[in-house]
């Protein structure tokens, strides 16, 4: 697979890409003050006297957000600094009501990380890679503003001014669109397997901002721009590829890329120049006075290591080293929730390999048919491990368990119930089985003669004529053994 | 009997208690001080009602026993801190009109212990200033005229000059204050009455008007010593909703006042000492050491050595944090709006801002604006906390020598009005002697100790070492009686 | 280091404070004198010092992700928030019409 590049008149240009993703902390309470962080409230209801910036009102730090922070940095495996500072961000915005944001600059809590982007050759990425991570700091949030609810005023509403974010700001090791994917898909998967963030995009718990460049491949760095905000794995991928293309053709057309700030279009799919940020590039970063260093205990950091779940990359190698597939291991652990699920399934003594396979095409299946996600599975890892055993022991067929699985989503029975009321118990009777084959092999003779000239394919014929003729309740691996015993 | 106002806050509350009169009696009498004074210009707002309904519980408290430390004791609030459902401006235009929904911490302590408020007190806007000619509200007139027979009106001192003028002039018995580089202990000086400055987070900032929130402290006016143990007690404790509050128990300073110095050391800073020192300054200040000295205590010579660079990186830190701290009055949330039809947002702010600040206050946002900018944030802000550090360890050096620090409030007696408003650099200079302590964070106080050849008062400073103001507090005592200092101003207004 | 006149409208500019030229020229003069004044620091040898970053030794308490434990530093009071804007509607604050 070739690299990505984009193609211009003048040759091919590479395109060097850096995210940096805000992502909404989970805690009950904003960074800094007691005011609720829930999604959906009514306008300014959950705004403190502190959040509204009113004359005299003080900052001091939610521990939980902290707590998070740290172990999402310890979840990249990266630096924890025990002493931090928070900085003031200086600019004048309507969802800005101090005027400045509480932010980290010069002494983030988080340090140097990375975490791995896995191969996937569809995407055009041949190996796994590393992306660097610079740091994480932990900042608050602005309000919103709302323009078309009047003709001449924007509306404020400050209930997300001050909720804690996390920034996350990648070193800008990414070349390709689908890079960019892959790591905020991994990114997304680490916070929510720490539960440091719900990762709900489309309520805005997650969204990037993404700094494109273009150079000759070989050359020096390009000029960036940032395309603040946007919301959605595909959104940054198309913004990624609308950007790179934009700046070849403005690059190869004589003119030069500004260091500006941008906004995605998502209908159009196109970014351009943010008119409103223009004039605030000073931002006039210096300690807050109204707070201390952040200096962190040597337990507490421990406290947060201890409390880590097992992560994506080391639950895909324990799922591979149960015999898993690689590409299952993938797909179980990409979201906590059917990892979590599955992991359950396991913890009630189903075999791995199969269960696996079980999971990811019959239950995924089921599923994605009935528009539920794996939460709402009406059948329980419980109950799915019973199923998964009566085809183990023999009891029942793979092709039978389909049915029973049908009739577990229906009626919310239990397998070896469903089994034993409708009879589906796998017929493991060799005598009628050697019975069964018999009369297939009288009723065929034509064929088994063709067999026996060397048509080797006629086998899963024969196959399949049995267990119709048994109604596929006949155990497979027993029919193979009769057939191969009858034509030699 | 003595007329209740001539009452310390002690007299007040003991006299209270005892049944010598009511509280209601004692609110009433300040109240009318206070309506007929109204040419010294020290309220912004009177609230009478409040004092007196204050007072009416006093009363019935007394009646059930359950007497509080402060029942009956009206006081005066600076309008900085933010008082519940009563105008707060921090004596600017561009917060005229805003009533707070809320309490600050400290006023709400005084409250719970008791205090009726008299009303808030005038002040240099937003804490800024050394004379109190930069309120929106008008100049604060000293109660103090000096005796060279030219009648002219005296600067009271900032920015706390309407605590000071109402305490000198008996229209409270005490008056919150606050200091960021001296606006306690300069204008105490300057009305010949007693202010202290606690260790930097020792009173909660929280409610406060920020001006610059490293150095900001609050504390009590009042005539005396004792006075202002009194309320400092009440004021000082850990705040959880402030970052920067120690959590330290509040001592009883009040009970552990005592002005037997013997066995205590007392430095006296040789970089202090300024080439041509105000006579009267410098005789006055060697007085005081020898007052110390008759306490009991030794006086040592000691060196404070980046004294001089005090003031500068002051004006580099102050400004700076403003800048930011005031960046919220922007016309959008409280407080005035100038929105001229067509204007956009950022219009919004600038005419706000232009038309809501005041003179000295729109220079130290520009000040502090341009230090921090790109570029000049090293070489100005990173370098004046730099230079703060040091000035923080020649005073930690100092305590190893000596347990308090005796030096001059101010550089000169109060000065006529409008004498040094055109000079901004002339002003700061007021603080000199006030702002060293500020930016080591260092408890320090001002008592009254002499008059100036023009019949005007002189303040001493004490400056203690951190969570000492025990210390500062009892060398205070030691030299209030000693200097039986009982000049005041004639009533004229 | 000292100011020119395009400076001190510049920084008047970003500190959101409408200038007309008379009060920027006025105040040219007056920031250099103050400027001229601080730049004494510069000779002040700060080798090895750290800059001060809390001015007494202080350990900073977190708070508990508690929500509305305390009122004064709680949500759930809109109309106390919204009491003094110059121009609330519906429950917002209003501001001159913003584009993006």
């Amino acid at each position: 697979m070739s690299e990505y590049r984009i193609h211009g008149e003048t040759g091919a240009w590479e395109v060097v890409i850096g995210l940096e993703v805000h992502a909404q902390i989970t805690s009950n309470a904003k960074l800094f003050s007691g005011a609720a962080t829930a999604f959906g409230a009514e306008p300014n209801t959950q705004v403190s006297l502190v959040d509204a910036a009113m004359p005299g009102m003080l900052p001091v730090p939610n521990v939980e957000c902290i707590r998070q922070a740290v172990r999402t940095g310890l979840a990249i495996d990266a630096q924890i600094n025990a002493w931090s500072r928070f900085d003031r961000k200086n600019y004048f915005y309507a969802d800005l009501p101090q005027g400045y944001q509480i932010s980290q600059l010069y002494h983030p809590l988080v340090g140097e990380g990375a975490l791995t982007i896995d191969a996937d050759a569809k995407a055009g990425i041949a190996e796994d890679k590393r992306i660097g991570i610079e740091r994480i700091h932990v900042e608050q949030d602005a309000g919103k503003l709302m323009h078309d609810q009047h003709p001449t005023m924007s509306f404020v509403d400050l209930n997300r001014s001050g909720v804690a974010l996390m920034e996350i700001v990648s070193r800008p090791d990414m070349r390709s669109p689908a890079e960019a994917g892959a790591y905020l898909r991994k990114l997304r998967a680490i916070l929510r397997y720490v539960g440091s963030c719900d990762g709900n995009m489309e309520e805005g718990s997650m969204r990037a901002d993404v700094n494109v460049s273009v150079r000759k491949v070989g050359e020096e760095l390009g000029t960036r721009t940032e395309t603040k905000n946007v919301n959605s794995v595909r959104f940054v991928m198309q913004a990624i590829e609308y950007e790179a293309k934009r700046q070849v053709a403005l690059i190869e057309a004589g003119g030069k890329v500004d260091q500006e700030t941008r906004l995605f279009n998502p209908d159009s799919g196109t970014t351009r120049t943010m008119r409103s940020k223009e004039d605030a590039h000073d931002y006039r970063y210096f300690p807050d006075p109204d707070l201390l260093p952040l200096e962190l205990s040597e337990d507490f950091i421990a406290e947060c290591r201890a409390s880590l779940p097992e992560l994506p990359d080391a639950k895909r190698a324990r799922y591979i080293a149960l015999d898993i597939s690689a590409y299952n291991a993938q797909v179980l652990t990409a979201e906590v929730e059917s990892a979590r699920w599955f992991d359950a399934l396991l913890d009630v003594g189903a075999e791995g390999k199969g269960a696996a396979n079980w999971v990811t095409s019959e239950l995924f299946g089921a599923l994605n048919r009935l528009g539920l996600s794996i939460d709402q599975s009406p059948v329980s890892p419980g109950a799915a491990a019973e199923l998964l055993g009566l085809v183990a022991d023999g009891t029942i067929s793979g092709s039978i368990a389909k049915q029973v699985f049908e009739k577990m989503l229906e009626s919310g029975d239990g397998a070896a119930a469903i089994v034993e009321r409708e009879g589906l118990k796998q017929e493991s009777d060799t005598g009628a089985i050697e019975v069964a084959v018999d009369a297939i092999l009288a009723a065929n003779a034509d064929k088994v003669a063709e067999y026996q000239g060397g048509k080797a394919a006629l086998f899963g014929f024969f196959v399949g004529q049995v267990m119709k003729a048994m109604q596929g309740k006949a155990n497979p691996k027993l029919v193979n053994d009769a057939l191969k015993a009858r034509l030699g | 009997m003595t007329s209740l106002t001539e009452l310390t806050v002690a007299q007040i509350r003991d006299g209270h208690r005892a049944g010598d009169f009511s509280a209601v009696e004692v609110a009433e009498a300040f109240n009318a001080n206070v309506a007929g004074a109204r040419a010294l210009n020290a309220f912004i707002v009177e609230t009478p009602e409040h004092a007196l309904h204050a007072a009416e519980q006093a009363d019935a408290d007394r009646a059930a026993g359950t007497l509080k430390p402060l029942s009956a004791v009206p006081i005066g609030m600076k309008d900085l801190f933010a008082t519940k459902g009563v105008q707060t401006t921090a004596a600017s235009h561009i917060l005229e009109g805003f009533v707070p929904p809320y309490e600050s911490t400290v006023s709400q302590k005084l409250w719970d212990a008791g205090a009726g408020m008299l009303g808030k007190l005038n002040m240099d806007q937003f804490a800024m200033g050394s004379s109190n000619e930069t309120s929106y509200f008008g100049n604060v007139l000293s109660p103090w005229r000096s005796n060279d027979g030219s009648n002219a009106a005296l600067a009271p001192g900032g920015s706390s000059g309407g605590s000071a003028s109402a305490v000198a002039a008996r229209l409270c018995p005490a008056a919150t204050g606050t200091d960021t580089g001296g606006s306690i202990r300069q204008p105490a000086a300057f009305t010949g009455i007693s202010g202290i400055k606690p260790t930097y987070g020792r009173c909660s900032r929280w409610g406060i008007v920020a001006f610059a929130s490293s150095l900001d402290q609050a504390g009590p006016m009042a005539r005396d010593v004792r006075d202002c143990a009194i309320l400092l007690g009440v004021m000082a404790g850990h705040d959880a909703k402030d970052a920067t509050s120690l959590n330290l128990p509040v001592p009883d300073w009040e009970a552990a006042l005592q002005a037997d110095l013997r066995g205590k050391k007392v430095g006296i800073p040789r970089e202090y000492r300024l080439d041509g020192m105000d006579a009267a300054i410098a005789a006055m200040w060697d007085k005081g050491a020898a007052m110390l000295t008759d306490a009991g205590a030794e006086i040592v010579d000691i060196t404070l050595p980046h004294t001089k660079y005090a003031l500068p990186a002051y004006y580099i830190i102050a400004p700076a944090e403003a800048s930011s701290n005031l960046a919220r009055y922007d016309g959008v949330r409280y407080g005035l709006r100038d929105l001229s039809d067509g204007a956009g947002l950022q219009d919004m702010y600038a005419a706000t801002r232009a038309a809501g600040f005041g003179a000295e206050v729109k220079r130290r946002i520009m000040i502090g604006t341009y230090v921090l900018s790109a570029g000049f944030y090293d070489a100005y802000y990173t370098q004046a906390q730099k230079v703060r550090t040091l000035i923080a360890r020649d005073f930690a050096h100092a305590f190893t020598q000596c347990d308090v620090i005796l030096a001059p409030t101010a550089p000169s007696a109060a000065f006529a009005l409008g004498e040094r408003s055109a000079d901004p650099l002339a002003m700061y200079l007021n603080d000199v002697f006030a702002v060293p302590a500020s930016l080591a964070g260092l408890p320090a106080m001002s008592v009254p100790a002499a008059l100036s050849a023009d019949g005007l008062p002189l303040g001493l400073q004490i400056i203690g070492n951190m969570f000492d103001e025990q210390g500062v507090l009892n060398a205070g005592l030691a030299l209030e009686q000693r200097a039986g200092f009982t000049a005041r101003a004639e009533k004229w207004w | 280091m000292s100011v020119d006149q395009a400076t001190v409208g510049k920084i008047a500019k970003l500190a959101r404070i409408a200038m007309p030229d008379d009060d920027v020229a006025a105040l040219v003069p007056e920031l250099n004198n103050i400027l001229a004044w601080v730049d004494q620091l510069a000779e002040v040898d700060v080798t090895g010092v750290e800059p001060m970053t809390a001015v007494i030794p202080n350990r900073m308490v977190l708070r508990a992700d508690v929500v509305d434990a305390d009122p004064l530093t709680g949500g759930n009071r809109r109309d106390d928030i919204l009491a003094n804007a110059p121009a609330a509607q519906h429950g917002f604050f209003g501001v001159p019409k913003v584009i993006e």
